[in-house]
């Protein structure tokens, strides 16, 4: 286990280095690169640019600028947002809970639907709901977000009024149950494409669990086949599962960032839109380096949660 | 050199094998039927059509679908929704294209050098794959958008740019495991260069996954490019796409509901017909179900 860790741990390592790169990158690609911030003051001449990049060190080596901002990325100094002054840091943590509320609902949903559709698919093979299943869900991998999400509030909340168009809740209205109205068509509509992924996934686990030699030795002790279905099969189909809810998540957060613009649902992703309308750099390359760092935990505590459960993977 | 021409006959025949099974596949018959459709349309039907895309008519303002003389009724500005839609789609259509022709050629060549050379140029190569699917791609594609001037020819390549990775990885393992092979051997004993044997010796021998890889690569272009222009930083108005004519349809919704319904129709469309069709073609190609 120990070994596993370490090397897990020094893979997730080596990325985030590339990712810093890469990050650093996209920072050197914006308009006027880390001074964007005085590039809009009007007040600012060229020569008040120059002095500040000598100031600030960009006239030194790009390596050593790169090292100089990975190293405050490390430390915690994000830098501080444009608009209102507030440290990255803050101004992302305040929007993380909602992104992560959302997130999680509709994980959940995508993958108790998900994973019925997959294994009633996978135990009647070839029949009509399998079929419906699997073309079912190339159409659903196929609706825009925002799309669906438009007809949702389109249907639900203009013509049926059942749920609120967006926003976490109404002004004034502090209870859970308001939350919860709230949040229902959002996790639905960030669901949906997730549902089809997790379908698709189960059915092909399932039938590779049922193939194996353990369910015919179940069958030939005589258990009863829902018996063999839940404990065997389920159980080993479940198992890659956990890798695949790690490399989802930055398919989840795109869906987020989008459903959140739908539903002016405070999070993350309404915070990146918002952030890039008023060109304030730091927060936009805050968040671009956050949802990376994000998705490589996502992926390790995936891995490490897998190999505490299999031991084939940790002692390999 | 004969060794190599004696595997033209096996080859075409396999094509002709392939070219069978896709023609059993009847979803992939549907979703090619329905993009050559598509594709006539946008180029055939604004010269049909008596409105410009971008003709404003004040008084033909948000006229409903199927009542006057806009068959799909008029936008905010009384301009046909018709006429927009398919020169929209012409955008649309032609950006996910291009954007898969590019991320296919960058894809392939990562993933023939990383999968050739191995050590570690491939290790580094793919660890750069790695690095770059650790974003999740909207919060990428905005930032470079919002970072370059957003023009189609712009927007085609950053949607290519983060769009690469996943045919080099198709296409590394592919080469991975042909390296090794008798003919890969034969040909560096005839002592021909790396260069020749990598592209001509061992790619087309990779040409099945990397089909299936860019057709699924150009619905997820079309998707990007609607997200993006969705969100306004795409292709920008008057210049229509599917996208942007979704993006003031929002605050219209009770009002003008075919203004949302329309355009995101035809992308949902779109892109069903693309996957419909990669999903035949990885049948016809028999090429292994490691994705969806």
């Amino acid at each position: 286990m120990r070994g596993f860790l370490l090397n897990r741990l020094s893979q997730s390592l080596v990325l985030l280095v590339i990712v810093s790169i890469i990050g650093f990158g996209i920072l050197n690609l914006l308009p006027g690169g880390p001074l964007a911030q005085f590039g809009l003051d009007p007040g600012m001449t060229q020569q008040d640019i120059e002095r500040l990049k000598g100031l600030l060190g960009l006239d030194r080596p790009i390596w050593i600028q790169y090292l100089d901002w990975a190293w405050r990325l490390v430390r915690g100094d994000w830098g501080h947002s444009f608009r209102d002054g507030a440290p990255v840091l803050e101004v992302i943590g305040s929007h993380l809970f909602a992104t992560l509320l959302l997130m999680g609902s509709s994980t959940a949903i995508a993958i108790s639907i998900g994973a019925w559709i997959g294994i009633r698919g996978a135990t009647r093979r070839y029949s009509l709901f399998d079929y419906l299943a699997t073309v079912g869900a190339m159409v659903a991998l196929s609706v825009p977000t925002f799309w669906f999400g438009l007809v949702g509030i389109y249907v639900f909340s203009l013509k049926l009024g059942w749920l609120p168009a967006g926003n976490m809740s109404e002004i004034g209205d502090a209870s859970i149950l308001g939350y919860l109205h709230h949040l229902i068509l959002p996790s639905i509509v960030l669901s949906l494409v997730h549902v089809a992924i997790w379908s698709r996934y189960m059915r092909t686990a399932t039938l590779d669990a049922i193939s194996q030699d353990f369910v015919k030795t179940a069958r030939a002790k005589g258990l009863s086949e829902r018996r063999i279905l839940m404990k065997h099969v389920v159980g080993n189909a479940l198992l890659p599962m956990i890798t695949l809810a790690g490399m989802q998540l930055p398919s989840v957060l795109t869906g987020a960032l989008v459903t959140e613009t739908v539903f002016t649902w405070p999070g993350m992703g309404r915070l990146f839109l918002d952030s890039l309308g008023y060109s304030d750099y730091p927060v936009v390359m805050g968040l671009l380096m956050f949802s990376a760092i994000l998705v490589l935990l996502g992926n390790l505590i995936a891995d490490i949660v897998v190999a505490i459960v299999d031991p084939r993977i940790r002692l390999a | 050199m004969t060794a190599f021409t004696a595997n033209a006959a096996p080859s075409r025949w396999r094509n002709n094998r392939a070219a069978r099974r896709f023609m059993r596949h009847r979803l992939a018959l549907l979703g090619l039927a329905m993009i050559i459709f598509l594709s006539l349309a946008c180029v055939l039907g604004p010269h049909l059509l008596p409105y410009d895309s971008l003709y404003i008519d004040l008084r033909a303002r948000f006229a409903p679908p199927l009542t006057g003389y806009h068959f799909l009724g008029t936008d905010p500005l009384g301009r046909d929704v018709a006429a927009r839609l398919l020169m929209a789609g012409r955008i649309s259509l032609l950006v996910g294209f291009f954007a898969m022709v590019l991320s296919t050629l960058i894809g392939t060549l990562v993933g023939v050098i990383a999968g050739y050379r191995g050590g570690w140029v491939g290790a580094t190569l793919m660890r750069t794959v790695d690095g770059f699917l650790s974003f999740p791609s909207i919060f990428l594609l905005l930032a470079l958008a919002a970072a370059l001037k957003p023009s189609p020819v712009m927007i085609t390549v950053i949607i290519a740019l983060t769009s690469w990775m996943e045919v080099a990885r198709i296409v590394e393992a592919e080469v991975r495991s042909l390296r090794e092979r008798e003919f890969v051997l034969a040909g560096r004993m005839l002592g021909l260069s790396g260069t020749h044997i990598m592209f001509r010796e061992i790619l087309p021998n990779a040409m099945g996954p990397i089909i299936v890889a860019s057709t699924l690569t150009v619905a997820r272009a079309i998707l990007m490019e609607a997200y993006i222009s969705f969100l306004g930083y795409g292709i920008q108005p008057p210049l229509p796409s599917w996208g942007n004519m979704l993006n003031g349809a929002q605050q219209y919704l009770g009002s003008a509901p075919w203004l949302a319904i329309i355009p995101g129709a035809a992308i949902t469309i779109a892109v069903t017909s693309f996957n419909f069709i990669g999903d035949g073609l990885r049948d016809a190609l028999d090429v292994r179900d490691d994705h969806i």
